[in-house]
């Protein structure tokens, strides 16, 4: 027995010793992201598709916790010089990452000094542009973007005695529908994920008007935080209104709603399109997708922005695995690749070709509610106010704006207090941000 | 009698303290030395700047609200953290120090929680009070009382202190049972003969004997609930809600590692270590004071 067992040992060392010289004269490099569950396996494919299509570069890919815990992971390694080739930063952490010239290789560079075939243009310009200078120049490369829709449990509309098929293009007669799912005892009409991000960030850019100024930090680091108008905190008021009134119910800033929502507890669910393949995997009802709802006699419905993340080859690295980065990402900005993980996730395509494939291809017509994303995004011509947002300290101003909105959904302040005390805490944060990267 | 010793020549007790001084050395000066020089700069994440700020980082904090009230909320976590596990933990060591028979799987059991690390408490006590999956949150509303610690700061802080006390009730409990049996039984008997009922021997006799430990006990429950509470405090409610939750040492973590503002986070460790300092002189002048040995 104990023989046998030290056969197997002994055959296992012996393999693993020749796969790792076999896998020596390959050009090796690191890929950290923040994919588990689901999207993980996806992303896996995505890294074997590419290992086994070629025989000079291998990817390792390391998942390392959420998206901020990956971002810190990664500028924690960069400090002690153990950095991966590869990271992925959520879209919040652009800012920072922009603002940090010479930790990575710009897109563009990485590609020119690489050789390689690559065509900035060929990405869908409203999400392109979130990670491209003032003057043209792409930094990193889009990975995943999705935008905020809402979601409909069409079985409990109809328990509240509602025709599913409703309009609930405004916030008017979203609450007018809640109204009616209150009265028939429904318990939780209505739930949120990512309440910045949709409520505020999102919800600025729909109805054109601005989230800071400077076109929203794009134009400069002196930006100063703007989501304290009017129209922002009748939004904000009603949300805590909705709360006091037991028709919305707070299950955490990030997006824990969505549990709710595919246990077929919640009816209206504002969340990100990319929840499609929980939702579709889950969901024991039937459900539909809508449009962000806006308010009348406003600017809206201007255009959504995105959220997701890019990917960023960070710098200090050999020219050879820059090289292997470079081809990596190139294959990943291919068609195929685009197409697929668009209908497998929900979130958009983000080029051009991918959205054309996916069309072509029948899904939208198979998949009812799959292409509102793509079109809210990109419905009109992109404002100022609806390119999306450059700000640094960004994940703390999302903390921030979080903990204020707590408070009103909790009753103890008013949407004025509120958003008047993020805008200024969060404007001692971005002079800080200015004053360290001078 | 004074047992003083006296060495001769220098060389023998610089080599006998030089261990200890290493130590501290590397794990107190110089990393609080650290502290102190990178809480004068603003450096950006990646270390690839810094510039030198003076004093502002400091400014920058004691301008804050939301800093000057995490003070406040310290006070109140590490109170009803050390008050409830040392309350609990003696009452609990008292039961089981009358204990005949199997009293072994009593002690045995109640120290158990103990071997818990405490971000698995945290998680352990988030599932039984999570909104969508908890048993107790579930129970709760059967009862008619609405739970949400994700919006209701009252809530997150009581179940920030349970899962804090938690697993310190069986260190307090094992500490509080040892003192206990070091009492001479003769002393109670002797009063229980002069007709002393069992709570005035219990408040006459057994705590000021267990008054070192009782000080021990204190002062390393707070220490405890001062900076090794934060791992609870991170899985069950990352500092929320509308940071309700958010202590001192919470802060300089979520400050430095989440946020990567390392200059803040950095002068938080100093007004952090001034504070301690403070805390400890207190003890020892005043309440130290009070104890037989």
């Amino acid at each position: 027995m104990m023989k046998s067992i030290k056969a197997i040992i002994c055959s296992i060392a012996l393999f693993a010793m020749f796969a790792g010289t076999a896998a020596q004269a390959k050009t090796e490099i690191q890929w950290w992201h923040a994919f588990g569950g689901r999207l993980g396996e996806l992303l896996d494919e995505q890294v074997n598709k590419f290992n086994a299509s070629q025989n000079k570069y291998t990817v390792v890919h390391t998942r390392k916790g959420n998206y901020s815990e990956t971002l810190n992971a990664g500028i924690a390694a960069f400090r002690a010089g153990q950095h991966p080739n590869i990271l992925m930063v959520f879209e919040v952490g652009t800012a920072s990452l922009m603002a940090a010239k010479g930790a990575y290789v710009p897109m563009y560079q990485l590609m020119k000094d690489a050789g390689q075939r690559f065509n900035p243009n060929g990405f869908v310009s409203a999400v392109s542009g979130y990670y491209t200078t003032t003057d043209g120049k792409m930094l990193s490369m889009p990975y995943n973007s999705s935008t905020p829709v809402l979601w409909v449990n069409k079985d409990l509309m109809k328990k509240a005695g509602l025709d599913p098929e409703m309009d609930l293009s405004t916030w008017k007669r979203v609450g007018n529908a809640l109204d009616a799912a209150k009265a028939k005892g429904i318990d939780m009409p209505f739930c949120t994920c990512w309440h910045s991000w949709v409520h505020l960030e999102n919800f600025s850019a729909y109805h054109n008007i601005p989230f800071a100024s400077k076109a929203n930090g794009f134009a400069g680091l002196d930006t100063e935080l703007s989501f304290n108008s009017p129209v922002h905190i009748k939004h904000i008021q009603t949300l805590g209104k909705w709360a006091q009134e037991g028709k919305f119910k707070y299950m955490g800033r990030r997006n824990e709603a969505g549990k709710n929502f595919r246990a077929g507890e919640c009816m209206l669910m504002t969340e990100s399109s990319a929840g499609y393949a929980g939702i579709k995997k889950e969901a024991k009802f039937e459900f539909g997708i809508r449009h962000l709802p806006y308010y009348g006699g406003t600017n809206a419905p201007q255009n959504t922005i995105i959220g997701g993340s890019s990917l960023w080859a960070l710098s200090g690295k050999s020219k050879e695995e820059n090289k292997a980065t470079a081809a990596f990402l190139a294959f990943l900005s291919t068609t195929d690749i685009q197409a697929k993980w668009h209908q497998d996730t929900g979130y958009l395509g983000v080029t051009t070709a991918a959205a054309k494939k996916t069309k072509s291809s029948g899904f939208y017509k198979a998949n009812p509610g799959t292409d509102l994303a793509g079109v809210q995004m990109m419905r009109n011509k992109v404002t100022e106010n609806s390119k999306g947002l450059r700000l640094g300290s960004f994940d703390q101003i999302r903390g921030i704006i979080d903990e204020e909105m707590e408070g009103v959904y909790n009753g103890s302040k008013t949407a004025q207090v509120a958003l008047d005390s993020a805008v200024k805490r969060g404007n001692i944060l971005l002079r800080r941000f200015e004053r360290a990267n001078k | 009698m004074d047992k003083r010793v006296f060495f001769k020549g220098w060389w023998l007790p610089a080599l006998l303290v030089a261990p200890q001084l290493l130590i501290s050395f590397v794990f107190f000066f110089y990393p609080s030395g650290q502290a102190i020089w990178n809480s004068l700069f603003l450096p950006d994440p990646f270390g690839l700047k810094t510039e030198f700020v003076g004093l502002d980082n400091f400014r920058f904090l004691l301008s804050d609200p939301y800093y000057l009230a995490s003070f406040k909320t310290t006070i109140i976590f590490s109170t009803a953290v050390s008050v409830s596990s040392m309350a609990l933990g003696l009452y609990l060591a008292a039961l089981a120090d009358r204990l005949i028979k199997g009293a072994g799987v009593y002690q045995t059991l109640l120290i158990w929680p103990y071997a818990i690390a405490p971000a698995i408490a945290g998680v352990l006590w988030l599932f039984m009070f999570n909104g969508n999956i908890g048993l107790a949150s579930y129970y709760l509303k059967a009862l008619g009382y609405e739970w949400n610690h994700t919006l209701k700061g009252d809530q997150a802080m009581f179940l920030v202190i349970l899962a804090s006390s938690w697993g310190r009730i069986s260190y307090n409990f094992l500490f509080f049972l040892a003192g206990l049996q070091a009492i001479p039984k003769s002393i109670i008997e002797a009063a229980a003969i002069d007709g002393a009922s069992f709570w005035k021997r219990f408040g006459t006799i057994v705590i000021p004997l267990l008054s070192p430990i009782t000080f021990f006990l204190l002062v390393v429950n707070i220490v405890y609930a001062f900076f090794d509470t934060f791992g609870v405090i991170h899985t069950i409610t990352s500092g929320g809600p509308e940071q309700s939750t958010t202590i001192l040492v919470y802060k300089v973590f979520s400050d430095g590692f989440v946020s990567q503002d390392l200059g803040s986070s950095a002068a938080q460790s100093v007004i952090l270590l001034v504070l301690v300092g403070i805390l400890t002189v207190i003890q020892f002048k005043y309440i130290e004071r009070k104890v037989h040995y």
